[in-house]
């Protein structure tokens, strides 16, 4: 009973975001200069965040999975520090990280703070843990015995995680990637203390939300929300339809 | 031939320490004990699959305990017999021999034979998903051979299998030593298996390996 009341809820709320704006305001404000910029750098963002965040997840998933060593449960707590932190504390952490003296050298190579890196790297911040945690459950659920057969095959180690292991964490591998894209997408507090919410240089849809919100443009506002909406809807699709439920389920679980 | 000496193997807590066995060229012998004894652990230290702690592991007269498992000459089929899910049973016999990278043609006549060998012909592009419990295993030990090891390491190929199918791959294990010409070490803890296939049974006591005549086991 509970359970179809929170599902009732949920509907309603998205129910209500569609019927409080039209197609004619979703059309206005997909022609607003700034709302197309920051759909251009959320995708860009997103798709660069997602790749980096596989990147990394899977040899940190793969080590944590296969192999026993010590302080394991030490860097299995430091990697779900980005899920557990608030966001806001991130994007200060960051903050002050580029404060220290080789934050400051590298800014003085690559520009971070308040520019477009700094947005990547906030949503990387979080994403990553997620996809990290998501190819762990993955290769967890494949058998050792399977690259110990390869070795004895002829392979190598390389060649018994790139021809055995990899192809069968595939469903997981596209879990991992579309969890973080979905992630960063919604990705705001960090962004909001670490990038700020320039238009037309940091802003991603969150921020525009978040602007449009505080000028009174309420109808801009939920326009970008239900395109967030349906975004996060075809990302659910698509895991659903390939990913890998289990890893899925593991991979969100704090 | 299998030569063991005062081989030690660590796998956690468990240490065996001071091993020693032997198997002549081209027999079929069966490694028993209790369960928890240390079968499959050591299975693995003479496969390279686990790192030693002393001693020597001599195959067809080679040093081998610091060479890497796949320069052994060594075919496994472990317990779960490990099928790799993504690859069909053609994929399954023709791996080995696509890492040695063996020419197409030869890898295809390679193929062609086991699966005659082992009336895989129909099942050739079928996935482990939908093989039974013989078929798996007769991929499994084509997998194994395919490369031509001069060693089979099996370990308990007969355990998840009904009597129809117990008997099936028994057969098949009959044929293999004197078709893959190979010298066989075979983890079991079924007495029947073991009386039906062994040329010698060595039964795995504490840190000794004893040679037991097949009469002198009870029923």
């Amino acid at each position: 009973m509970i359970g179809s009341l929170y599902l009732v809820l949920v509907v309603a709320m998205l129910a209500a975001d569609a019927a409080y704006t039209s197609p004619w305001h979703l059309w206005q404000s997909l022609q607003s200069r700034e709302i197309r910029y920051a759909i251009r750098l959320s995708l860009l963002s997103c798709s660069l965040t997602a790749i980096l965040s596989l990147w990394v997840a899977i040899p940190i998933g793969y080590v944590m999975a296969r192999q026993d060593f010590r302080g394991k449960s030490v860097l299995d707590a430091l990697l779900d520090i980005p899920i557990v932190l608030p966001p806001l504390v991130i994007g200060l952490s960051l903050l002050i990280l580029f404060q220290t003296v080789p934050g400051r050298l590298l800014e003085r190579v690559v520009p971070v703070t308040y520019a477009v890196p700094s947005v990547i790297l906030a949503q990387f911040m979080v994403a990553c843990a997620f996809a990290v945690r998501t190819m762990r459950a993955t290769f967890e659920q494949i058998s050792p015995r399977q690259e110990q057969v390869a070795l004895t095959l002829g392979c190598r180690r390389s060649q018994a995680f790139w021809w055995v292991v990899l192809p069968q964490a595939r469903r997981g591998v596209l879990t991992a990637v579309t969890l973080a894209w979905a992630r960063s997408l919604g990705e705001f507090g960090p962004i909001l203390v670490f990038s700020g919410a320039t238009r037309l240089r940091t802003e991603v849809l969150p921020t525009t939300v978040f602007l449009e919100l505080s000028v009174g443009n309420i109808e801009a506002a939920v326009a970008v929300s239900l395109l967030m909406v349906a975004a996060a809807v075809a990302v659910l699709l698509l895991i659903r339809a390939y990913g890998s439920e289990p890893t899925l389920t593991q991979g969100v679980r704090p | 031939m299998i030569q063991v000496d005062r081989l030690g193997v660590r796998a956690g807590r468990f240490e065996l320490a001071g091993v020693s066995f032997a198997v002549p060229a081209g027999q079929h012998a069966c490694l028993m004990g209790r369960t928890g004894s240390g079968k499959t652990t050591l299975l693995e230290a003479i496969c390279g699959l686990r790192a030693v702690t002393g001693g020597q592991v001599r195959l067809d007269g080679r040093e081998v305990v610091h060479l890497a498992p796949g320069d052994r000459g060594i075919g496994l089929v472990p317990q779960d017999r490990a099928l790799f899910e993504h690859l069909t049973v053609r994929e399954h016999l023709a791996f080995a021999l696509a890492v040695r990278r063996w020419s197409a043609p030869a890898v295809r006549e390679r193929v062609e034979e086991l699966a005659h060998w082992l009336q895989l012909d129909h099942l050739l592009d079928r996935r482990p998903a939908g093989l039974s419990g013989g078929e798996a295993q007769r991929v499994a030990l084509g997998r194994a051979l395919a490369f031509r090891p001069t060693i089979l390491c099996l370990d308990e190929p007969l355990s998840a299998l009904d009597d129809d199918m117990r008997a099936e791959v028994r057969e098949v294990l009959r044929s293999v030593r004197h078709h893959a010409r190979v010298t066989i070490l075979h983890v079991t803890h079924n007495l029947a298996d073991a009386r039906d296939l062994a040329d010698q049974i060595l039964v795995l006591r504490g840190a000794q390996v004893v040679p037991v005549a097949k009469d002198a086991l009870g029923t």
